[in-house]
């Protein structure tokens, strides 16, 4: 993001004074022009054929801008200026198309989610819950666990691996890690549920569901973000300042504890609240490892355990009779869960921005 | 002085700190071997886990011909699912990545890049939500549209689906999911193109589209890439959002917008794992280990996309 | 305190590549000893193979002897670190640590090796490194400042009090004004003569000038030839080194006709 470049001063789409003045002028306001006259145009023939819908108005109104447009600077300026608009034209088409869909997600999951939300929906568990009422508070405690147990397994071997990669790794040893870890960053989501639930199984038996079975899961996601992340940070860590602690007679350690990783940590934190708000969303593997229960669970070690995203997921497949209470809250735990996302985005970013090394003056 | 045999002011301290650094130097390489470890794991109970339905008669799987004939439609439905999602956001976003690159004004193209930095981050279930409460109502007009005008060709050959949960509406919902994925990674590609070829083929007189093209476009190519592979892995293995959308019968068509729908593995595996048993259980198993040796399969090939071409560019 | 230190028949060697051969020289305790020579020569490599710091690079090893006060620096028994505590080392460029503010700079080479101290301790410990790198009056009202907020000069000498403060026996400078301006490369220069006072001094440069300034001693590296291993041409008093070298090589790299 800091790498952001300003936009080149690109030849405009518009003409201006300055350019092609052999040919005809015209100000740059003319894309204004071409636009309302296209959006009258389509009001006009939507009007008159009497069909109503705003997003086929736009729709109509955007393709008639384009033609226009392009015809008209193709007449004034020639084939090459023509391209470059019919390109410029698809690229932001390209966007608007793209952004729709994000934008009705946003709008549709806050409009649904924000009536669920109330002290009652934080505070109560499903536990002998039918129809309305009760409240996700199993899932989160569920949700809390899990995914803290998950970062508690994957922080620390990720955090290492990359310090092995970095500071100590040399031949086969690491060119396998390295090549591991990009396998590991393909792993499907359900896959790493049917590992971990193949592993306790040995140890517990057919049939065995935990919570920590679902962080054992969930770690095998986050560990190769955790790594990758990580030696990328490590790696920015200029070479100047290890060789400045050796020559103080500083162990190897200390030098990689206290300098290395003391300067690259804003960086590897931010990777790591994302690797969290990567995996707390993770439903899939959690199904299948963590399972789930109508009641608060806060022993990770046995039993069912409830967390956000399952509960979502089964609240909408078996809403229960009426189903209307159980999708309500199907959605309001989807809004929990991309504001939980969203904060663990912002507060990622806030550390880059507060932590970082201030640079010379 | 430097010795560590000699009594001197430090020994005490110099023993204690000559095994802290083969120590920690110990430490990191145990977790490296951890995660060597995991995955061995992974491979090998996947693989005995997956056994048993291997060498089990063929009339004990279910649908009752065996492995290869339960895995196949589902194999199938996968891929469609991914191509079509692929067919859907690649270009989108490509466009996007350009529009934040070289389109969009700095301060616009920031807030816009947080967000779908923001986007790739949203949970596939509350993807899922979306695509069954809202997008699959709205598709199914269009499906219907579709199948009374287009029906001859056999992708909308009909009959039209009347709640939309179709595989298309699939695609389309993984598209979502993976325009985020793919574009954020183009446009860290497009943003490294070194200044001075863009100055340079401006210079030159090219349009900012010519300058793109003579420029960026092949600079980034590779990286566009194996964001697109990237997308491609996200979109084979996503299971919530599939799983909840698609309304699937297990059949293997082209039709793209009838009630008959094929299914994924991923969301296959979600659905029928809770509740399975016995050799289900190992039916499943094995068919994850099929969708992780295709993933592992794209990823790979990725990979040797993008040395090559990396190569081709040097040479 | 300064020691002198002997070098007899030492080769460095990178993997296979034998960067340098055979060197034999002394650097005087209480003194400047410059080593000069056109890039490449292994000027550098001697320097870092001095306190042992080439080992950072995987690969490196060294033959022959290096004593210091009757000891061999690469004797079995040595450990590496404890070396490197007793001969510190500036590098080319300033490289205060980022995270630390002027005083836990100073104080790093302590804080790192472990050990604690008091308040009282610490301030004394700063005070006087500063005061003898030259900073002290400049900095005294902002120690809690990040180490970074200095200018590249004042930077270096934080550095030097950083290398300082560890209380070493002799100090190897890596050209340490190559990345300074004429006025900061000035008070580094006025601050070598007044550290050979106590310390053993060994720097590397590339300004002909600045070695004839503030060295006693100077040593000419050369190559045999590309690809070859680089090696002591001739060493003496600078002042004789400078008007009359016995080696025409190093006069032609004196006078500037050469290298």
């Amino acid at each position: 993001m800091a790498t952001q470049t300003e936009p080149p001063p690109a030849t405009d789409v518009w003409p201006t004074a300055s350019r092609g003045s052999s040919r005809v002028r015209h100000s740059h306001h003319a894309p204004t022009v071409i636009l309302g006259a296209s959006a009258v145009l389509a009001a006009g023939v939507l009007g008159l054929s009497g069909w109503v819908d705003p997003v086929g108005a736009v729709a109509l109104g955007w393709l008639t801008f384009a033609i226009l447009s392009t015809a008209l600077t193709a007449t004034l300026r020639g084939r090459r200026a023509a391209k470059n608009n019919v390109a410029t034209i698809l690229v932001t088409s390209a966007f608007a198309l793209a952004i729709l869909p994000l934008a009705s997600l946003m709008w549709v999951v806050i409009e649904h989610g924000a009536p669920a939300f109330n002290a009652h929906f934080f505070t109560y568990s499903m536990r002998s819950v039918v129809g309305a009422g009760g409240g996700i508070y199993h899932a989160i405690i569920g949700t809390l666990y899990v995914t803290a147990a998950a970062a508690v397994i994957s922080v620390p071997i990720g955090l290492l691996s990359a310090v092995y990669l970095v500071e100590y790794g040399r031949g086969p040893m690491a060119k396998a890690l390295t090549f591991l870890v990009d396998v590991m960053t393909g792993i499907p989501s359900i896959v790493a549920g049917l590992f971990a639930y193949a592993l306790f199984v040995l140890f517990w038996g057919e049939g065995t569901r935990s919570g920590i079975a679902g962080a054992v899961a969930l770690s095998l996601l986050m560990i190769p973000i955790v790594v990758r992340a990580s030696e990328e940070m490590l790696k920015l860590v200029p070479h100047e300042l290890r060789e400045g602690a050796y020559a103080l007679g500083v162990r190897k350690w200390r030098t990689v504890v206290q300098v290395v990783l003391r300067t690259a940590a804003p960086g590897i934190i931010t990777g790591i609240m994302l690797a969290v708000a990567r995996v707390v969303g993770e439903t899939a593997p959690l199904l299948v490892t963590a399972g789930y229960t109508d009641s608060t669970n806060s022993d990770i070690f046995s039993r069912q355990m409830m967390t956000l995203p399952v509960f979502a997921y089964q609240s909408f497949k078996s809403p229960g009779v009426p189903p209307e209470p159980g999708y309500e809250r199907a959605w309001g735990t989807a809004l929990v869960l991309l504001i939980i996302v969203m904060v663990l985005n912002l507060i990622a970013r806030l550390c880059t921005y507060f932590f970082a090394p201030k640079p010379n003056r | 002085m430097w010795s560590t045999g000699t009594a001197t002011q430090q020994t005490s301290q110099t023993g204690r700190r000559t095994v802290a650094d083969p120590f920690f130097a110990g430490l990191t390489r145990a977790a490296a071997t951890v995660i060597l470890l995991a995955l061995a794991g992974v491979a090998a109970f996947l693989c005995s886990e997956a056994w048993p339905a291997v060498t089990a008669p063929s009339d004990r799987i279910a649908g009752g011909d065996g492995l290869v004939a339960y895995l196949w439609p589902l194999v199938f439905g996968t891929l469609l699912a991914a191509a079509l999602a692929l067919a859907i956001s690649a270009p989108l976003a490509i466009g996007v990545a350009l529009f934040i690159s070289h389109f969009a004004p700095r301060r616009l193209a920031l807030l816009i890049s947080y967000v779908v930095d923001l986007l790739a981050a949203v949970p596939s279930v509350v993807y899922g939500l979306w695509g069954i409460f809202y997008l699959a109502p709205k598709l199914s007009h269009i499906y219907s549209w579709l199948a009374d005008h287009v029906g001859w060709l056999p992708l909308f050959a009909g009959p039209a689906s009347v709640t939309g949960r179709t595989i298309l509406t699939a695609g389309v919902v993984l598209a979502v999911m993976t325009l985020p994925v793919i574009s954020a990674l183009s446009r860290e590609v497009f943003l490294q193109t070194p200044r001075l070829q863009e100055e340079a083929a401006l210079a030159l007189g090219a349009t900012r589209w010519e300058m793109i093209r003579m420029a960026v476009l092949p600079q980034g190519r590779s990286g566009v890439v194996s964001a697109t592979m990237l997308g491609l892995g996200r979109a084979l293995g996503e299971t919530m959002a599939v799983a909840l959308v698609l309304s699937a019968s297990g059949l293997v068509t082209f039709n793209l917008i009838s009630t008959d729908n094929p299914s994924t593995i991923a969301a296959n595996i979600a659905l029928q794992f809770p509740e399975a048993t016995g050799i289900q259980v190992n039916t499943l198993v094995a068919s994850g280990l099929a969708l992780f040796v295709i993933t592992f399969v794209v990823n790979f090939a990725a990979r040797g996309l993008v040395a090559r071409s990396s190569k081709s560019e040097g040479s | 305190m300064a020691k002198t230190i002997d070098v007899s028949d030492l080769d460095i060697y990178y993997g296979s590549f034998k960067a340098v051969e055979d060197v034999t020289l002394t650097m005087a305790s209480r003194s400047v000893t410059a080593l000069i020579g056109p890039s490449g020569c292994g000027k550098s490599s001697f320097l870092r193979s001095l306190n042992r710091m080439h080992e950072v690079i995987p690969g490196a090893r060294v033959e022959g002897k290096v004593i210091m006060d009757g000891r061999g620096l690469y004797d079995v028994d040595v450990d590496p670190v404890l070396v490197r505590r007793d001969i510190g080392m500036v590098f080319q460029r300033p490289n205060p640590f980022p995270t630390m503010s002027i005083a836990d700079n100073v104080l790093a080479g302590k804080r790192l090796n472990g050990k604690r101290m008091n308040r009282a301790e610490a301030a004394e410990i700063v005070e006087r490194a500063l005061v003898s790198a030259n900073l002290w009056n400049e900095v005294k009202d902002r120690l809690r400042k990040p180490g970074a907020s200095l200018s590249g000069g004042q930077q270096q000498r934080l550095c030097i009090a950083r290398a300082l403060a560890v209380e070493p026996q002799v100090l190897l400078m890596d050209e340490p004004c190559s990345a300074l301006d004429p006025i900061s490369t000035t008070a580094i220069e006025d601050l070598i003569h007044t550290l050979k006072e106590r310390y053993t001094i060994v720097i590397v440069t590339h300004n002909m000038q600045q070695a004839a300034r503030v060295s006693d001693t100077t040593a000419f590296f050369n190559l045999a030839g590309a690809g070859r291993p680089g090696h002591l041409i001739e060493s003496g008093s600078t002042p004789k080194i400078f008007s009359t070298p016995d080696n025409p090589a190093t006069e032609a790299y004196i006078s500037g006709r050469f290298g």
